[in-house]
């Protein structure tokens, strides 16, 4: 095994030298490498373990009257999911759609959207932040996804809940999202049929959409269908937790 | 400063030039750290204003709400040409070449807010992830600077403006002094004077403090438990803006800080802020 020895001043010079190069092309060069991965992780997880320690009392976060709801809420990803069998789904006003539970459960579940519908519901008028700047407020109203899982009861290794959406945003990639346990049992976390009062829209995720509210838009998976409690998160499409996850994007998304 | 300030040596030469100890390791140390952190926090920033490059007022924002600030690239109907535009309330402003739109290397223009060349990052994804690991140093950085600076009794000592210095002929001739663009010499060159004074108190206690406070209104898990953060900066689009407009007042402080070095002695100033030394000028002969 070579042993490098670097001096302070070589490293100097080479970190100057570095830096220098780096300026004339917008830095990017320098700092893409996948050599400062493990740094920008380490970051993240930072981000994580002091939200969970600052949220560990599990608050609610702002609920807006229906006066504050913005004239418009622009929908994040997929407007309308281009297949046959969403069409379908559509054009009979979701009689055949069912909400499967399964994976690390007690009892799988198939839900029709009436069904759903006639749970324990919640309603909230929350803000919805996409992680490009802009936000939005609107009014959800869903079960509670503490609901859903205490109907399937949990086997104690679950770990995470991840749901599996109808809309492809890239060709043979289906969209999916994934949160902890933290975040499933969370009051406000929901699975929403209604939205500003009505059925919720195709563009927002007809029939049913996730609302996370203590993270960002792309957490908020919309054309649920399946919901799966699992392990671990590796074996599942990409292994990184989500559609943008695997794509580079920040699995905790509360900031 | 005067009073804790060790004479490291006195010049034997009739020049009598006197060397001080200036800063503190800490400051030294926190201060080059801070020089990272508001460089990469402000290029990546702006990558991640170039992602959606319009500024709103209140809680929500979206294309079609009116904007406090928007820049934007676009091609002229008539001409084709691409012109940049930087959109301040109602007003219009060509901008071609520095916002909206600008040229690469090779003269091609490039629509974009912000030039690619003083952004980091190369998408969304990756701004984010540095924008959060220089903002978690940052605030380390600064809550060790704030500790000991109020435990050892720096920003007292240095900062805080003696009650001679706020005597109204004393802050005018400080103005007047600075617009002669005359540096301190002898007894005068060893403390701030009122305008430095005030500008760092500025930096250090309401921009600095409220680039944080601003950020954090912007995370969903934060305001979750201080939903407060919403009622003191007017919501979340108003955060935004006004994190915006501090980070614009930052830059505006750097280059100041930096034309002030330049014209009182870079060697002696950067030499203080790398060493610790500082040479004083001394009184001229009257």
């Amino acid at each position: 095994m070579s042993r490098i020895i670097i001096s302070r001043r070589g490293l100097l010079v080479a970190g100057a030298a570095s830096i220098g190069s780096a300026m004339l092309t917008g830095c990017d060069p320098l700092f893409d490498e996948a050599s400062m991965r493990p740094l920008l992780d380490f970051g993240q997880l930072m981000s994580l373990r002091a939200h969970r320690l600052l949220l560990a009392a599990q608050p609610l976060v702002r609920e807006y009257t229906l006066a504050d709801i913005s004239p418009d809420f622009p929908p994040n990803g997929t407007e309308r999911p281009d297949s046959d069998s969403y069409f379908d789904l559509v054009s009979s006003q979701f009689a055949d759609w069912r909400l499967k539970v399964d994976g690390m459960v007690n009892r799988e579940l198939s839900l029709s959207l009436d069904s759903i519908k006639q749970l324990p519901s919640r309603t909230q008028v929350t803000q919805h932040s996409c992680d490009e700047g802009w936000s939005a407020i609107g009014q959800w109203t869903g079960v509670p996804l503490a609901h859903l899982l205490q109907m399937a009861g949990l086997a104690p290794q679950a770990r995470y809940i991840v749901f599996h959406c109808l809309d492809e945003l890239e060709e043979g990639s289906f969209y999916y999202e994934s949160i902890d346990l933290f975040d499933a049992f969370h009051p406000q976390t929901i699975l929403a049929y209604g939205m500003n009062g009505e059925a919720l829209p195709v563009q927002h995720g007809a029939p049913l959409r996730l609302r996370v509210e203590r993270q960002i838009g792309y957490k908020n998976a919309k054309y649920v269908t399946r919901i799966e409690a699992v392990d671990a998160l590796g074996p599942i499409a990409g292994g990184k937790g989500g559609f943008w996850e695997d794509r580079g994007y920040q699995w905790y998304a509360g900031l | 400063m005067s009073e804790r300030a060790a004479i490291m040596a006195v010049g034997a030469t009739p020049a009598r030039r006197e060397i001080i100890y200036r800063h503190s390791v800490l400051v030294r140390v926190t201060h080059w750290v801070n020089v990272l952190c508001l460089a990469m926090l402000l290029m990546s920033g702006l990558k991640l204003f170039n992602i959606h490059p319009a500024l709103y007022w209140g809680n929500y924002g979206y294309p079609g709400v009116p904007t406090v600030l928007a820049i934007d690239g676009m091609l002229d109907q008539e001409t084709g040409q691409p012109v940049g535009i930087t959109r301040i309330g109602d007003h219009n402003f060509i901008t071609t070449g520095i916002l909206g739109v600008t040229y690469d290397s090779d003269g091609r223009p490039r629509r974009g807010a912000f030039p690619l060349w003083a952004t980091l990052g190369s998408g969304l994804a990756l701004a984010r992830d540095w924008h959060f690991l220089m903002a978690w140093l940052f605030v380390i950085n600064g809550t060790i600077y704030l500790l000991a600076g109020l435990i050892s009794g720096h920003f007292r000592r240095d900062l805080a403006p003696a009650a001679a210095q706020l005597a109204p002929r004393h802050i005018l001739s400080d103005i007047w002094n600075h617009l002669r663009l005359r540096r301190a010499r002898g007894e005068a060159a060893k403390s701030y004077n009122l305008l430095q004074k005030l500008t760092y108190l500025v930096v250090i206690f309401v921009l600095l403090p409220g680039m944080v406070l601003t950020g954090l209104t912007m995370s969903p898990a934060v305001t979750a438990l201080f939903p407060f953060l919403f009622d003191l900066f007017g919501g979340r689009q108003s955060a935004r803006t006004i994190h915006f407009i501090t980070a614009n007042l930052l830059v505006i402080f750097v280059m100041v800080h930096i034309v002030e070095v330049m014209l009182s002695g870079v060697i002696n100033l950067m030499r203080s802020m790398i060493t610790g030394r500082y040479a004083i000028r001394p009184e001229r002969a009257s």
